[in-house]
């Protein structure tokens, strides 16, 4: 029986160099750097300079995240990842109840200016570049951290990052979700007019399959619904009276790596040729960069087992091998011991060593896109790409991204496929080393890092300081604007802007919106 | 005769990530147990509500942002005060060994770590929970 692959694709024991009638390599690879980008997006790749080695961290209050930056960047690290506890990332401020538990616990908890200040102390924001996971509140994250930097002295023109701003996978895989899709996307059309004007160099959003993937999604369910949350954005921005080459060269997207080599690479290759072609011939983008598919790449979370953890490593070394190969601008790789608990400091300096061994030692540099002319990359790179078309297809049938989430189309098929893994593993037609071949009888104990529980009392205590030094009537004047902006068509960033200013928090900034565009109720079912 | 076990599968908290639980909920199913979903994003109150009105005879819990020792001793201490200690509580998730020690303590009947094989969890709920009498 033929190999099948992730995506449900056969893959031939042996492949040829015979090519499909009318296949052109000027067409459908043409040279690195450009048009349609299968190569990569940039001409000389990695043999300039490598990718940037991007970790993901934060836990705990400001001061301890601050810490681990910090230590980040000594290693070698050239750009932050900030990870937001989940108060932070449903709008939530740390005293609410349904925060109780939860502060400081996936990542660092933001309540106010304060809070953002310590976060970035001491880190120089015209050189560092960020990148902020936040998706519903992203607006305020980001006015917040724009203030941090005017105080440093960094004007706006001068800031480089990303935040994630895609609230359309939150419904289909992520679930931090706050306002309803449309709301939502009014929302991000303002944070794109706000950064075209404030944040030139900003990227404004990153279109996100990872999600997609650790919740189930095979690599062409992936790319698939990710490319039409990318084209729903693109008709939203338009629709805001935005022209596209004026917002599409600062869309980035961001993937999952798995362990398998072959499919991930043709995958990342059948997605720059997919969205290079939909943005000229759909949208008549003129500006080259506003067809490249720039992506950050995460090594698979979901592949990582609690068993032998060490094994992960391996893993991991593998996932980040895929994405290099596949051209990734920027690369996160995950710790062993995420399967257990959030990394220690040496389990982190292992992933970003894990890189560097990719960058300063492989030879994978040396040369773009070395599995370009083989011939099972070239095909399984045409079967993905013709796979995620049609499923691409099914979305726009159903009405696009926003209609088919409404619908519940794309979680449906990812939980599908999620359950359909688990029965094959259960029945040992994948395999899983440590978990269900090769085990061993007991388990060696791992000491995981401990979030301090007191942290949670800490954060509540310095939040109730905020709000006792603010002036409350200025806080609710501009509260009030706030929501008269959202009941209207005035960018709300500038009305939020100035509360945040006034000291209004996360929480009250978000909840001043839910009470104008309500909360997001999911049509969920098993 | 005895009827089928009737069992309430949450997500407390804020976690997002709902695999894990809607892998075992339909794993669950197929293996013959009725099985309530709460959907994202609830409180322990809401879980325990949720099971009383559903006459639950056990409530798993799958919580994967690290809030479980809060989040668990909530839905616990709850199912005492209302006096519904015989509902069985079991749980996944990223739960490091310490916790897991602590939370049985607290009467959580059974944890699972990631890559537990789906059919040791199913077996598990067929063992572990009492079958209602047939109403």
């Amino acid at each position: 029986m033929a190999y099948e692959s992730e995506s449900g694709l056969p893959v031939a024991p042996v492949y040829g160099p015979d090519m499909p009638a009318g296949w052109r390599a000027a067409e459908k690879l043409g040279e690195p750097g450009s048009y349609p980008f299968t190569r990569g997006v940039y001409p000389t790749m990695y043999t300039g300079k490598p990718w940037t080695m991007r970790q993901y961290a934060g836990f705990g209050d400001a001061a301890e995240s601050n810490a681990r930056y910090r230590e980040l960047i000594a290693n070698g690290t050239n750009g932050l990842s900030v990870a937001f506890d989940l108060p932070t990332q449903m709008g939530h401020d740390s005293d609410a109840e349904l925060a109780r538990g939860e502060v400081g616990k996936v990542g660092v908890a933001i309540d106010s200016l304060d809070d953002m200040r310590v976060l970035f102390d001491g880190i120089p924001l015209d050189r560092v570049s960020t990148s902020m996971t936040i998706n519903s509140p992203a607006a305020v994250l980001l006015l917040l951290y724009q203030r941090v930097a005017a105080e440093q002295g960094t004007s706006g023109d001068q800031l480089t990052g990303t935040i994630q701003n895609d609230v359309l996978k939150e419904y289909i895989a992520r679930g931090t979700y706050i306002f309803p899709p449309r709301q939502s996307l009014r929302l991000v059309a303002d944070i794109f007019r706000y950064c075209r004007a404030e944040i030139p160099r900003w990227n404004t959003i990153s279109i996100s399959g990872y999600h997609m993937a650790e919740a189930g999604a095979s690599p062409a369910q992936e790319i698939a619904f990710t490319l039409a949350n990318g084209i729903e954005y693109v008709r939203t921005a338009i629709a805001a009276g935005m022209d596209v080459d004026e917002f599409a060269p600062r869309l980035s997207f961001f993937f999952v790596a798995r362990t398998t080599i072959l499919e991930e690479v043709a995958k990342f290759r059948a997605a720059r040729r997919i969205w290079a072609r939909v943005m000229k011939e759909e949208f008549g983008a003129t500006n080259p960069r506003s067809t490249m598919l720039r992506f950050h790449t995460q090594t698979a979370g979901v592949q990582l087992t609690a068993q032998q953890p060490e094994i992960n490593l391996v893993r991991v070394t593998l996932q980040g091998l895929a994405a290099v190969l596949g051209g990734t601008q920027s690369l996160h790789t995950n710790s062993f011991d995420e399967a257990i608990a959030l990394p220690t400091a040496k389990s982190a300096r292992l992933a970003l060593r894990t890189q560097q061994v990719l960058a300063f030692e492989s030879d994978v540099t040396s040369t773009v896109d070395p599995f370009a002319g083989s011939y099972v990359i070239e095909a399984l790179t045409d079967e993905l790409e013709a796979a995620i078309t049609a499923l691409m297809q099914r979305v726009a049938d159903a009405g696009g991204a926003v209609s088919a989430i409404e619908r519940g189309l794309q979680k449906a098929e990812i939980e599908r496929n999620a359950y359909q893994i688990a029965l094959r593993t259960d029945a040992g037609e994948r395999t899983v080393v440590g978990v269900n071949r090769f085990v061993i009888d007991q388990e060696e104990p791992y000491e995981p890092l401990r979030v301090d529980p007191a942290g949670e009392a800490r954060q509540v205590k310095r939040l109730a300081a905020v709000r006792a030094g603010r002036s409350e009537s200025r806080v609710q004047l501009a509260l009030s604007h706030l929501k008269r902006a959202a009941e209207g068509r005035e960018n709300v960033l500038y009305p939020m802007r100035t509360a945040l200013d006034e000291r209004a928090t996360v929480g009250e900034i978000c909840n001043a919106l839910r009470t104008v565009w309500g909360a997001y109720v999911p049509p969920d079912t098993l | 005769m005895p009827g089928r076990i009737r069992v309430v599968i949450g997500k407390p908290g804020l976690d997002g990530h709902d695999r894990g639980a809607k892998v075992i909920a339909r794993a669950l199913r197929d293996a013959g147990v009725e099985v309530i979903y709460t959907g994202l994003h609830q409180t322990p109150a809401q879980i325990v509500s949720t099971a009383l009105q559903e006459d639950a005879d056990a409530i798993g819990l799958s919580i994967l942002s690290g809030a479980h020792s809060t989040l668990f001793a909530e839905v616990m201490r709850l199912l005492h005060a209302e006096d519904a200690a015989d509902i069985v509580v079991f749980g996944g998730g990223i739960i490091p060994p310490a916790d897991i020690e602590a939370l049985q303590a607290l009467g959580v009947a059974a944890l699972f770590t990631p890559g537990t094989p789906i059919g040791t969890i199913t077996d598990w709920v067929r063992d572990n929970v009492p079958r209602p009498v047939a109403g």
